[in-house]
């Protein structure tokens, strides 16, 4: 071996080094009930450009009872291969029967890459299999790239309650792993054309030798605020005062038929319910119109609705950072604006169909 | 609870630390109660510690404990809205051992201070109010907490909460107090860079000065305006009596806001960056308003017992100093195991014979004095600004000319006799 | 019952200031804190010991200031408390600080007694992951309980537990065998006011301090930065945007110039069913 190429072993160990027996991108495919998660689609999305720079397979990982169908959605968001495992012991997810899946395969296939969700289930999943994988996991990416020549994931992530970003690399063990936050990739556009390989394995996991149980899943009875689903979000924060001032987002909301979104402030006031709450601890959002009334726009907040098609922002103070984030700012008091928005929106909505309907 | 200890001492200030300090070392079960997080999170001070009364506690305390700067030289300045006479005295002695006095930034410096008397073996407990004395057969035994299973008992408790001393109160040894007990100070924390400040005081890296600003800076409102240096800040603060203010009609804000705007202090603020502000009650009676300070089973020290030095803004020297004197009476009641109002009243006569008491008895009347004579703020300083200003202008009058014409204008206004009579009263209450 | 509860002491990042040219933590301007998320963890150990009997722990890794964290767990009503803390478990990553913590908890076992239940917070605001729970669990070969929201029921005769954690649309109950640990979510409890005994207790407490040598058989080359299996590459201030363009005039025009944004969205509206009243 000439120095030169044992520089460049050192250098590179993923291109000619050891690891170099592992290779292509996989995702893992997260499925509620017989539907999968909308951010496995999204990771599916950017999983491909991934494999595509770096020449490999993009692979999706599918467990569960009956499920093998939903294969050909995987291969039509951009996979070209699907590891199945298909048992009833694998109905409902736990973290047990799941990571020695995803354990077993990685073993077995050596991807270089591999993405989660960064929801309660993905983060749950991949917390386990990294450990026992002796590997790094990047928590909660809002960004992903690869460097082509040291094929290294580069995974970026909100740190230090969002006051930075990092980039997080995982150069000598393999595979790299990260979660990644809903809402932020974009998934393909579906192509029924396409298709794929499954490749199934089996594992002889009994029940009697596991330690936990899924006994019941009990659906929230009240229609749980779809957040991530809506177009237009009314959100407001501490800068209406009180329980009474936040009246005004709820009613403004429903003029629009929008949904209500509010800051941690807001929330911890106890003015609205947790679930309503956008930000680094609390959902992503990417409606059409997002609305931002007296938030003044923590990096905590941003993170969590700057990818909305279009921000309004109202606050009375003109150094307000969301007005940084904004694509329409007004500077002004709430409780002069809002109202009168209302009573314009009643009239430019719900008076034209009045007189439509007449 | 069932635990009793010997002493409980309510606040963790330099009054109460420096008795818990004592007892403790004494070998007595002390606990320390602190409603802040932490020592001193809760306490304002000017920042000027002396040094006698803590080395009294703590021998050759600068060697740790967290000080800014040793004070090299002490600026009084007689303000008018343009114009100034300044006074002082620098000394480079004061910047060796064993110094005079240090600016401290409260903060840090309870914070050390109680550590070494939880070191001596001192219990303290923060993030606890002390709602109550707990009292049985005309004695108190205990305190009550705002904790659950919150009550606690002791042979002894010692008030050293502070200036607003609610606990004094509810036992009845003091009424609320009369706005012009009480001064209302005000001070922000300014952040500048070491050699700004260096620079702009003309200080060496190891050095601080203290100002003292009279005049126009309180409007005219008895009072003064304060302006320190710390390492990498300075304190700039007014304080002026509550009474003042409320005629005045000013908020003491505000008054700050003009104190940092005055064209004398403005440049030497240059490029600050605020970093806390505070506003906190100066007890300011002086030796008239000394409350009762003395009870069965219980003691007040410090500010909660009115022993602040208005005119040379002492406070924590003397709060330090009547912790230690409660701590050694206690010590000895405890021999005798006797701890009502008679026994422990040889604090209040130990603290009466000391400076303390001495230095209080001196300066008694000086606020009143001040108070009900505005003149002495309101056109004296602006006199002698005028003064100073006719005296050094060089325009070709002669100065023996201009001394008349200084006096003249001097006595216009009041006439001969009435400037006698201030000068009279004033010599009287500052001598 | 044997509990250990693993809490970390972090910045405030609340009111931490970044320098702005290295982007680098300024240390000195945020007070260390106890992670807010593990007040929750200690609490919900209280409960337990409260309703089911037992004796809690306390472990955490982290420079010798984090003995406040610890004493402040004391006063929530902890028994014993443990830090670990050497120069040598310095920039552990979650894989790192999970096999240190794990080690810890096999040495606690081993001298105070069988653990039945670790518990850790939902996540950290420094490290932010919530990694370091589920990879504690898997050294200990131990079921990981990740998102509780609630403790159902403890059945100590036959060594179960059953939980509700988190889902998206709602919960799910889970049953497990003891030991396992719990990863809790902050709406669990609420924290209550420590009581006087438990401050004066906390006051005289004494952590139990650990070194690297402390714990035997720890692999050194797991540990710390060495152990590590990520790195951080770079960090940068999050991006801005161009910033807004700000609508200006009486309300009146503000008013009609957002309506105007706002319709332009015909489409969002054209769906939405118009209740005839
Ligand atoms: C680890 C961590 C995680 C966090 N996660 C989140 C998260 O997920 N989501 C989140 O939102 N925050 C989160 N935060 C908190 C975040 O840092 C901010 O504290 C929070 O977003 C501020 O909420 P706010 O904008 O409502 O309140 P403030 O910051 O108090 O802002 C109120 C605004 O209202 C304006 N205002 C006042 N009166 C009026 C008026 N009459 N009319 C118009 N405007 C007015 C003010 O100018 C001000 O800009 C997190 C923090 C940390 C440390
Ligand atoms: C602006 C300003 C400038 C000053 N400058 C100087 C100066 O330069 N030099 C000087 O020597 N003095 C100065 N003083 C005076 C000095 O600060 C006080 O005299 C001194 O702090 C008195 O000490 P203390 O221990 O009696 O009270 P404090 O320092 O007020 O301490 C009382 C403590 O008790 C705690 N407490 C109160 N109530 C309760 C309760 N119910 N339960 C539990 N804890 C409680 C408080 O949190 C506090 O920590 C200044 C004062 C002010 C306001
Ligand atoms: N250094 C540490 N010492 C003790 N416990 C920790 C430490 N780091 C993380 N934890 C625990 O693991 C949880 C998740 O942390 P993290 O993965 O950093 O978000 C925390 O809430 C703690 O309970």
């Amino acid at each position: 071996m000439t120095e030169q190429t044992q520089r460049r072993r050192r250098k590179n160990p993923a291109v000619d080094g050891p690891l170099a027996v592992y290779r292509g991108v996989w995702v893992y495919i997260e499925v509620n009930e017989g539907v999968i998660a909308p951010v496995s689609l999204e990771l599916l999305g950017e999983g491909r450009k991934l494999a595509d720079k770096l020449e490999v397979d993009l692979a999706g990982v599918l467990i569960g009872d009956h499920v093998r169908h939903l294969a050909k959605q995987v291969f039509e968001y951009g996979a070209d291969l699907c590891y199945l495992a298909e048992d009833p012991i694998f109905e409902k997810y736990r973290s047990e029967t799941y990571m020695k899946v995803v354990v077993d395969l990685c073993e077995k296939y050596k991807p270089e890459i591999f993405l989660y969700g960064a929801t309660p289930t993905g983060k749950d999943l991949a917390s386990a299999v990294a450990t026992d994988l002796k590997t790094g996991l990047t928590a909660d990416t809002t960004i992903l790239d690869v460097d082509v020549e040291t094929r290294l994931l580069e995974a970026s992530r909100p740190a230090f309650g969002g006051n930075i970003m990092a980039t997080i690399l995982c150069k000598n063990h393999r595979p790299q792993m990260a979660t990644v936050r809903p809402k932020v990739m974009q998934a393909m556009e579906p192509d029924p054309e396409r298709d794929g390989k499954i490749i199934e394995e089996t594992f002889d996991i009994r029940e009697d030798d596991l330690k936990t149980r899924v006994l019941e899943i009990v659906k929230n009875v009240k229609r749980t605020v779809k957040m991530e689903e809506a177009d237009i979000i009314v959100a407001g924060g501490k800068g209406l005062k009180d329980e009474k001032g936040f009246e005004l987002v709820h009613r403004l909301a429903e003029t629009l038929g929008a949904t209500v979104g509010a800051s941690r402030d807001a929330v911890e006031a106890g003015w609205i319910g947790h679930e309503h709450q956008v930000g680094q601890t609390g959902v992503t959002v990417t409606p059409k119109i997002y609305f931002a009334i007296g938030i003044s726009g923590a990096i905590q907040h941003l993170v969590g609705m700057q990818n909305s098609r279009m921000i309004i922002a109202i606050n009375n103070d003109p150094d307000a950072p969301i007005f940084q984030a904004a694509h329409y700012g007004i500077v002004g008091d709430a409780f002069e604006i809002v109202p009168r928005l209302i009573e314009a929106f009643d009239r430019a909505l719900h008076g034209e169909e009045v007189v439509e309907v007449g | 609870m069932d635990e009793k200890f010997d002493v409980i001492v309510v606040g963790a200030g330099p009054a109460g630390t420096a008795c818990a300090y004592e007892l403790a070392k004494a070998g007595l079960k002390v606990i320390m109660f602190e409603r802040g997080e932490y020592p001193g999170s809760k306490n304002v001070m000017g920042g000027v510690l002396y040094r006698k009364q803590m080395e009294e506690i703590i021998p050759e305390f600068w060697k740790e404990a967290p000080l800014e700067r040793p004070v090299v030289e002490q600026r009084f300045w007689m303000m008018d809205e343009e114009s100034m006479v300044t006074m002082g005295y620098k000394g480079l002695e004061w910047a060796k051992e064993p110094y005079n006095n240090f600016t401290v930034l409260r903060a840090k410096f309870d914070q050390w201070f109680a550590q070494k008397a939880v070191e001596q073996g001192a219990l303290l407990i923060n993030e606890t109010v002390v709602e109550a004395c707990i009292v049985e057969d005309n004695r108190v035994v205990g305190v009550r907490t705002d904790r659950p299973d919150g009550d606690v008992y002791a042979d002894v408790v010692v008030l050293a909460d502070g200036v607003n001393s609610l606990l004094a109160k509810q036992l009845g040894f003091h009424k609320e107090w009369r706005p012009d007990e009480v001064a209302l100070a005000v001070m922000e924390v300014l952040k500048l860079p070491s050699e700004k400040i260096e620079d702009r005081f003309n200080l060496e890296p190891d050095q601080g000065c203290t100002i003292e600003m009279f005049g126009d800076v309180t409007k005219g409102i008895l009072g003064t305006a304060f302006l320190y240096t710390n390492k990498e800040s300075v304190n700039i603060g007014v304080g002026t009596t509550l009474s003042g203010l409320m005629k005045a009609k000013i908020r003491p804000y505000d008054l700050l806001e003009y104190v940092k705007n005055h064209p004398m202090v403005k440049p030497l603020l240059e490029g600050n960056e605020s970093q806390e502000y505070a506003a906190h009650l100066i007890p300011e009676g002086g030796y008239n308003s000394i409350p009762k300070i003395v009870g069965n089973g219980v003691v007040v020290v410090g500010d909660a017992a009115h022993l602040v030095n208005a005119i040379h803004r002492e406070g924590s020297n003397m709060a330090m100093a009547s912790g230690r004197m409660a701590a050694e009476t206690i010590i000895t009641a405890r021999e005798v195991n006797d701890f009502s109002e008679n026994m422990l009243d040889s604090y209040r006569v130990r603290l009466m014979d000391s400076f303390v008491g001495q230095d209080l008895k001196k300066y008694k009347d000086t606020t009143h004095t001040f108070e009900h004579h505005p003149q002495y703020f309101k056109e004296y300083i602006p006199m002698l600004n005028r003064a100073a200003g006719q005296m050094f202008t060089v325009d070709g009058t002669p100065k023996k000319q201009k001394q008349k014409e200084i006096l003249r204008s001097m006595t216009e206004n009041r006439g001969k006799l009435g400037v006698l009579q201030d000068l009279y009263r004033a010599w009287k209450v500052m001598k | 019952m044997h509990i250990v509860v693993c809490v970390k002491q972090v910045p405030d990042t609340k009111i931490i200031k970044m320098n702005p040219k290295t982007n680098t933590m300024d240390r000195s301007s945020a007070p260390a804190i106890m992670n807010p998320y593990d007040v929750y963890a200690v609490e919900e150990a209280v409960r337990i010991k409260e309703k089911y009997g037992g004796t809690i722990s306390v472990l955490s890794m982290g420079p010798p200031p984090a003995v406040s964290t610890l004493k402040k767990c004391v006063e929530m009503g902890a028994d014993d408390t443990y830090l670990i803390s050497d120069r040598r478990f310095a920039g552990a990553d979650t894989l790192a600080t999970s096999y240190a913590l794990a080690e810890a908890l096999k040495k606690i076992s081993s001298e105070k007694g069988e653990i039945d239940l670790v518990i850790t917070g939902k996540q950290t605001i420094d490290g932010d992951t919530g990694q370091v729970g589920p990879g504690i669990a898997r050294r200990l070969d131990i079921p990981p309980l990740t998102f509780v929201q609630k403790i159902k029921e403890i059945d100590l005769g036959n060594r179960k537990i059953s939980v509700h954690r988190k889902r998206e649309d709602g919960y799910e109950v889970v049953e497990s065998e003891l030991p396992c640990l719990l990863a809790v979510e902050s709406g669990i409890n609420e924290p209550r006011y420590a009581p006087l005994p438990n401050m004066i207790k906390a006051a005289r407490h004494e952590p139990v301090v650990w070194s690297v040598d402390d714990l035997e058989d720890i692999d050194i080359t797991k540990l710390g930065l060495k152990g590590s299996p990520t790195i951080v590459g770079k960090v940068w201030a999050p991006p801005k945007s161009e910033g807004a363009e700000m609508i200006e005039g009486s309300t009146d025009e503000v008013v009609a110039r957002i309506v105007d944004l706002v319709m332009e969205r015909k489409e969002l509206f054209q769906d939405k069913e118009v209740q005839p009243s």
